[in-house]
């Protein structure tokens, strides 16, 4: 009886051992260094979900590449949503894949933090010519980025809301991971037509 | 190789350590400084990116101890001045209007500044400063806060960059730390003084 006793002791601590190592390591790392979203939505289309929802492209997020907010020109990033909305089908969210489970779930539904994936079009200092947008060319602040998704018309991006403040930034689409035929690493691309009139950095 | 151990118990134990004795001769003395070494090094390691892990996650969803540093926030906030930030709600969207917080700097975003909410999504703020004569009123766009310092003199905040995105915001503050520090012009000469004064734990008052 008594050794029955040790043994349950024995296993309740290392549970708890292991429960303190194991569960701020894998929040630390899934923050700080990489983790893996499914992509929802056609405003990347076709770099990102050409098959469209039948298809959800999952992508490697790289959190530690932008630990310093070093972003080029035509990369895809992430960034935190500054507009919330609950249903937004229409354009591009993600989903997580892995995540604090905790946290995702006692998320407010009335005001989810959206993560938008989206392609760097200028940098701050950069004079561009916007679609749509209230001003027809605008020089990109100091601390700021554009970013557009690759299917103009269907896509919530600067066109829309602005220059985004670069502490915004989430993380870098560096890989797609899912489906297996669409293996690919993504490289900074930037379209011709939407390079910058002026640039301040070369 | 070395000698088999024949005894197990105390008459036999002079042979352990014979035996023991002469293996350790086996291996070279640095060889066995070093593994123990590496030993230390790893386990140093170990424990360092655990506690460092503990430390992000405590940060992150909890809270922390931040100092303050500037005159926007006089004189609720002084300059140098000790505060904790919680940071649960942010997470769990419980900002109220006259919350203090941390916010990320939308035009620098590896510094921080710590302001009063004025406005949620939706509310009606003046953009104009004190000094002007036509006052100007615009509504706070969705997702986004507007922030003021209590010393409006000589505070940058909102009025100058306009509304905050909510995803900036790093955290509330709770507590403030009264110390006597302020009192001396430098660090050293309070540090050698910190036994004689004592801290006391106010809670700021947030309408």
């Amino acid at each position: 009886m008594a050794q029955a006793q040790g043994l349950g002791r024995r296993y309740i601590k290392a549970f708890f051992k292991g429960f303190f190592v194991a569960v701020p390591v894998t929040v630390t790392f899934l923050d700080r260094v990489a983790c893996v979203a499914r992509v929802e939505g056609a405003s990347m289309q076709p770099s990102l979900n050409p098959g469209g929802r039948e298809a959800s492209d999952v992508v490697l997020l790289n959190h530690w590449s932008i630990r310093n907010y070093d972003v080029q020109r035509g990369d895809i990033v992430s960034l935190v949503s500054s507009v919330s909305f609950w249903r937004s089908i229409p354009f591009a969210t993600y989903t997580w894949c892995l995540n604090v489970v905790c946290l995702f779930l006692l998320r407010s539904p009335r005001n989810p933090e959206q993560k938008i994936i989206k392609r760097v079009i200028a940098l701050e200092g950069d004079i561009i010519k916007t679609i749509g947008y209230k001003k027809k060319y605008v020089k990109v602040p100091h601390g700021h980025i554009w970013v557009e998704g690759d299917h103009h018309g269907h896509s919530f991006d600067s066109n829309a809301f602005g220059p985004v403040s670069l502490g915004l930034l989430h993380a870098r689409a560096t890989h797609i991971l899912w489906p297996p035929q669409r293996w690919q690493k993504l490289q900074p691309m930037l379209p011709p037509e939407r390079k910058p009139l002026h640039r301040e950095q070369e | 190789m070395g000698a088999r151990v024949v005894g197990t118990c105390g008459a036999g134990g002079w042979r352990r350590a014979r035996w023991r004795a002469g293996r350790a001769s086996w291996a070279p003395y640095h060889c066995r400084m070093l593994r123990n070494a590496l030993g230390k090094a790893f386990r140093f390691l170990g424990y360092t990116v655990q506690y460092g892990c503990i430390a992000h996650c405590a940060f992150e969803y909890l809270g922390g101890i931040v100092v303050c540093s500037g005159p926007s926030m006089e004189p609720t906030i002084q300059n140098s001045d000790i505060v904790f930030s919680e940071s649960l709600s942010r997470h769990f969207y419980c900002i109220r209007k006259g919350d203090i917080v941390i916010v990320k700097s939308p035009n620098d975003p590896k510094s921080n500044i710590c302001k009063r909410v004025i406005g949620l999504e939706g509310d009606k703020v003046c953009t104009s400063n004190p000094s002007d004569f036509l006052k100007s009123h615009s509504y706070v766009p969705k997702g986004h806060v507007w922030l003021e310092g209590d010393n409006l003199r000589n505070s940058t905040d909102s009025r100058c960059y306009g509304p905050v995105p909510y995803g900036l915001i790093r955290g509330r503050i709770c507590l403030k730390c009264r110390t006597q520090l302020g009192l001396y012009e430098n660090v050293e000469h309070a540090a050698a003084h910190f036994n004689c004064y004592s801290l006391n734990f106010c809670l700021l008052y947030t309408p």
